[in-house]
């Protein structure tokens, strides 16, 4: 257990139709896991008056129905679904794999950010795909993953002047950040690549491919390879 | 379903709405849905719709249409003149339009949002379980955007009225607005400015929208031994948020997760109070417990239920 877990949920009040549940402090896996794993048991064991269960970094947010439960009774469930957590139902977190093409047309910033650290751009893809980063929240956009674990040596400030449109699909970093734009959108973050992977499609059963608590990992494609699962991806 | 409105003018700010997507929070997707839930309800029972129907969201400027095939009509919420082929028509009461009547809604007089409900509900395809647009996902509605000149919607299918329907009163949104809010999440992090919160006048701005209606007053600011920021949490509508320029934003219905700390929360039936501010109305936060808010949250289900009696009798 490390020292950022809550020995057990301490709750605030946000309005009258939901309580954020806390879990611990930090940026910290251990804490995350076990709201991934409370969020996980609410949504297969239904608790009455539950509507749904948001998970962010350290919190749940509950959203319930005052007509069929309240306050103490909603801490009650919370806190003995913290005894349940052990239960084989919880499955463990996936790692989804997102091809990325680096560079060219799609990776504007890569020299930068080579440059920035003192590396080559080789060193940039081989350590941005070496490990895999944990999906603390997600949000801010659909589909839009908070990632932590970001190796120190791909660092680089934002742009001075954020563009216009960013397309979908971009590869970016940002800071000791990094992430994918889902939809096409004005930002500032340093753009390293692009994935042919639609990150966000409502019309699908399933519009996102991951959820909070799981990892991703990314691995380098040519442009050929970019274009082909493009083509699959928007037919 | 069957094209039902030929749009001439837009508007400044025309969506399709319904009552929310409820289920993809977690996917970043925020809730979206009409601001003021009440006149969107009253709509829809108005012309015999369900109260989940989708309707138009006019702002500030309201649209003007050619309607297509014959449909019963209701608007509600701001008040728009509404004329038909020229002549006044009322607000909050069911009205038969033709195939090539001319409907007219002006600048808002009172208020900031209308509500347009048409037999069957406005049609556009379910995204996510919901037909509300939600703009900044590009999603829902009509194409995932606000409407256009020479846009086309369709309805659903519904039956006319065997006789009008309307309320017998409605609401005047005043300039000077009373919310109910409960403190939190956040509120000891303002242990200081907490009854200050409480005991001011603040200022709607312009830079208010669908995800934030934003606030100039009083500085209200974080204790000085309180954490200067907070790492990304989910937050809900009603959320009054606080940057560090002290200047309030009540969260709506655009926004999933934020890293700044939230004071207090209007509660739910108070949002569509929050709906109807327009720039340079005034705001004053009402403290409430959270079981004084449940027990008003009772009474404004059961009022909700009287008025669809009432409406659909």
């Amino acid at each position: 257990m490390t020292a950022n877990l809550y020995e057990r949920a301490r709750f605030r009040i946000s309005g009258d139709r939901s309580i954020l549940a806390v879990y611990g402090t930090g940026v910290d896996q251990a804490v995350n896991d076990k709201v991934r794993r409370i969020a996980t048991l609410i949504v297969n064991q239904k608790p009455a008056g539950i509507d749904a269960a948001v998970p962010s970094y350290c919190t749940l947010s509950i959203h319930y129905n005052p007509m069929k439960t309240d306050f103490s009774e909603l801490r009650d469930i919370l806190w003995s679904l913290e005894n349940d957590l052990n239960k084989a139902d919880i499955p463990e977190p996936l790692t989804i794999d997102i091809p990325v093409c680096y560079g060219e047309e799609f990776g504007p910033d890569i020299d930068f950010v080579a440059q920035h650290n003192g590396i080559s751009v080789d060193d940039v893809i081989q350590i941005h795909t070496c490990s895999a980063y944990h999906i603390f929240a997600i949000g801010f956009a659909p589909g839009f993953c908070y990632l932590g674990g970001l190796d120190p040596r791909l660092h680089a400030p934002r742009l001075e002047t954020p563009r216009v449109r960013v397309a979908a699909g971009s590869v970016g970093i940002a800071g000791a950040q990094t992430g994918v734009y889902p939809l096409a959108s004005p930002g500032g973050w340093r753009l390293i690549g692009r994935t042919p992977l639609r990150l966000f499609a409502p019309e699908r059963p399933h519009p996102i491919l991951y959820q909070a608590g799981d990892k991703i990992r990314f691995r380098s494609v040519s442009s050929d390879e970019f274009h082909h699962i493009s083509r699959i991806e928007n037919p | 379903m069957t094209d039902a409105l030929h749009i001439l003018s837009p508007g400044s700010y025309t969506t399709v709405q319904d009552m929310g997507r409820f289920h993809a929070y977690h996917m970043g997707v925020p809730v979206s849905g009409s601001l003021d839930d009440f006149a969107h309800r009253i709509a829809n029972w108005l012309v015999g719709n369900s109260q989940d129907s989708a309707v138009l969201e006019m702002s500030m400027i309201g649209a003007k249409f050619d309607v297509i095939c014959e449909t019963d009509m209701a608007v509600t919420g701001a008040r728009m003149n509404l004329r038909v082929n020229g002549s006044p028509c009322p607000g909050w009461t069911s009205i038969r339009v033709q195939s090539g009547d001319l409907v007219e809604l002006s600048t808002v007089e009172n208020g900031c949002r209308a509500y347009l409900a048409v037999t069957g509900g406005i049609d556009v395809p379910l995204v996510m379980g919901s037909r509300s647009t939600y703009v900044g996902g590009q999603l829902g509605g009509l194409k995932g955007r606000i409407l256009l000149s020479e846009d086309i919607l369709r309805r659903g299918e519904g039956r006319l009225l065997s006789k009008p329907r309307s309320l017998p009163w409605f609401p005047i949104y005043p300039e000077n607005i009373f919310v109910r809010a409960i403190p939190g999440p956040h509120d000891d992090f303002f242990r200081n400015h907490l009854d200050r919160f409480f005991a001011s006048n603040f200022t709607v701005t312009a830079q208010s929208n669908r995800m934030g209606c934003r606030l100039a007053g009083p500085e209200i600011l974080r204790d000085t031994d309180a954490p200067q920021s907070i790492i990304s949490e989910p937050i809900v509508p009603g959320n009054v948020q606080v940057p560090a320029d002290g200047q309030p934003i009540v969260l709506l219905k655009e926004q999933t997760i934020g890293g700044y700390t939230n004071i207090a929360t209007v509660i739910s039936p108070d949002i569509f109070r929050m709906a109807q501010a327009g720039p340079g109305d005034t705001i004053q936060f009402i403290h409430v417990t959270l079981d004084e808010a449940h027990k008003i949250y009772r009474d404004w289900m059961r009022f909700l239920h009287e008025i669809e009696e009432l409406l659909t009798l």
